[in-house]
């Protein structure tokens, strides 16, 4: 599903490349942890995933898009193959629960009358089929957190991008965000999930990849293991 | 198409001061625009109504035949740039002077013969009422045999010719640099609009929203803006004129408003630089998310 092939990535404003030489391969159905200090590039890996940032040289690819030769008006495609969900949920504060995941659908042009019952679906999914009509506001950080999440579902996405998806809550809702990311893994959907709480990671059991200064250095699943 | 006027009516609703403000700003240009519109209109029609009374005038030699005289107007009529000729005799011309200049009513009465000759008076087209194409016309009128003497008031032709293509130059000139300030003020204030909204469009594109299903409410949105500055505008020349037209200030009379193709043209230059306001914002926008 996804695969990074040599892949570096500088910016000209920093001596320093942001990645070098990352060559890693997430097959199928897989849950993986991004983990590396602050500034160790995993913002940027993801970045490059959604096509925000081309790489600088070498291949990466997801869901069957070539990122390095994406032209500009392909880009909303590949994004409409992946869900996406980030540390400040990214909701639009004037919009409800239901809106804000309707929104998702109706950018990409989906049927107006299938809209309702598949946003219903998604909330339902998230454990908040109450909060219909509730303002970003007047949610609890992990209940914005799950609209995100639901919003990112609703294409049904074989990929799921989660980019510090608990950095903002508490434990209880963390561990609640954490299981429906499972949750939704369990359905198939590929999750990514870039965190430092390695607390979560290591009780998790699942593949880890550890960044240091824009090179990896740890996978747990041991087939590209650098020296650390 | 619902999709398109829900987003651009809710961003409306959404950053009322600030729409507010952008048609006010909009009205506002397009309305010294209108006002200067308005002065080039009339200054225009103005010189119209001077120009209509250039006419050229040639005096005929005593004694030509009427035929040949027949024959002249018909071929004179036939000119392209002459819309009218009309004979004037010596004993036409007399009364003229009569009516005209009253103080010497009683020395004509005394006149044993008329001194007055026969004339043809010859008014032209318009857009031929230039310095150049009466000469051209007094030019060919002397080539007739029985012409005495053309004139036509060169000097004051020239001096109109002059006083058109100034006012013409001043009137796009100040026009152009008018609708130019307009455009860059509707710019600015649909930036803000855009920048205001830049978090929202950031997360468009992370759904996968494409750059023109972005650009629609906001072109959408700058069109209406454009629309209803250009009427607000309108409306204010409207005001502007009527207090002109009843204040008079000696110069009410005789005053024209625009006519419908002028007002529809005015709304339409609004929707115009709503629409490509927007364009340029939200484009220079997209390039950088």
């Amino acid at each position: 599903m996804i695969r990074f092939n040599n892949v570096s990535k500088s910016y000209p404003t920093s001596t320093a490349p942001a990645l070098e030489g990352l060559t890693f391969h997430i097959g199928r159905g897989e849950f993986v942890f991004l983990t590396g200090h602050s500034g160790a590039g995993k913002s940027t890996i993801l970045k490059l995933m959604h096509a925000e940032e081309p790489p600088t040289s070498g291949d990466v690819r997801v869901s069957g898009f070539a990122i390095g030769k994406l032209r500009r008006d392909e880009v909303p495609r590949l994004r409409r193959r992946l869900g996406i969900v980030f540390q400040d949920f990214r909701l639009l504060e004037d919009r409800t629960a239901a809106e804000n995941i309707a929104f998702a659908l109706e950018v990409t042009g989906a049927r107006s009358d299938t809209i309702p019952t598949r946003v219903a679906r998604v909330l339902d999914q998230v454990g908040l089929s109450s909060k219909l009509d509730a303002f970003p506001r007047e949610l609890s950080g992990g209940e914005q957190q799950r609209v995100a999440i639901a919003r990112a579902l609703v294409n049904d996405p074989p990929v799921l991008l989660a980019d510090e998806p608990t950095g903002n809550l508490d434990e209880r809702a963390t561990q609640g965000v954490f299981q429906l990311l499972r949750d939704i893994n369990d359905t198939g959907t590929v999750v990514l999930m870039a965190t430092h709480d390695l607390d979560l990671v290591r009780q998790a059991g699942k593949r880890i990849l550890e960044l240091r200064d824009g090179r990896l250095v740890f996978d747990s699943a041991g087939d590209q293991v650098e020296a650390r | 198409m619902k999709l398109l006027w829900r987003e651009a009516l809710l961003a409306f609703r959404r950053t009322r001061t600030l729409s507010i403000l952008s048609v006010t700003t909009i009205a506002f240009a397009l309305f010294v625009t209108g006002l200067f519109g308005l002065v080039a209109i009339n200054l225009r029609q103005a010189i119209g109504s001077v120009e209509e009374r250039v006419e050229v005038v040639a005096f005929v030699l005593r004694g030509t035949p009427s035929q040949s005289l027949v024959v002249a107007i018909e071929d004179i009529s036939a000119f392209p740039e002459v819309s009218e000729v009309r004979y004037v005799s010596e004993d036409d011309a007399l009364d003229r002077a009569r009516e005209e200049l009253v103080e010497f009513r009683d020395a004509y009465d005394d006149l044993q013969i008329n001194p007055l000759p026969p004339s043809l008076e010859i008014r032209l087209n318009a857009g031929y009422r230039n310095a150049p194409s009466v000469a051209d016309v007094a030019e060919r009128l002397r080539g007739f045999a029985f012409v005495e003497e053309v004139r036509y008031g060169r000097d004051w032709v020239e001096q109109l010719d002059r006083l058109r293509n100034l006012a013409g130059l001043i009137g796009l000139s100040i026009g152009l640099a008018f609708a130019l300030v307009s455009v860059v003020i509707i710019g600015i204030t649909i930036r803000i609009t855009v920048l205001q909204r830049a978090r929202e469009i950031v997360i468009m594109r992370l759904v996968g929203a494409t750059d023109w299903f972005i650009r629609g409410p906001f072109l959408l949105e700058g069109a209406i803006k454009g629309l209803l500055g250009g009427i607000l505008a309108f409306l204010l020349c409207a005001a502007v004129f009527m207090v002109y037209r009843s204040q008079g200030f000696g110069l009410g009379i005789g005053l024209t408003f625009f006519e419908p193709v002028h007002a529809v043209a005015f709304l339409a230059f609004g929707i115009l630089i709503g629409f490509f306001g927007s364009l340029v914002s939200v484009g220079r926008h997209l390039r950088k998310v």
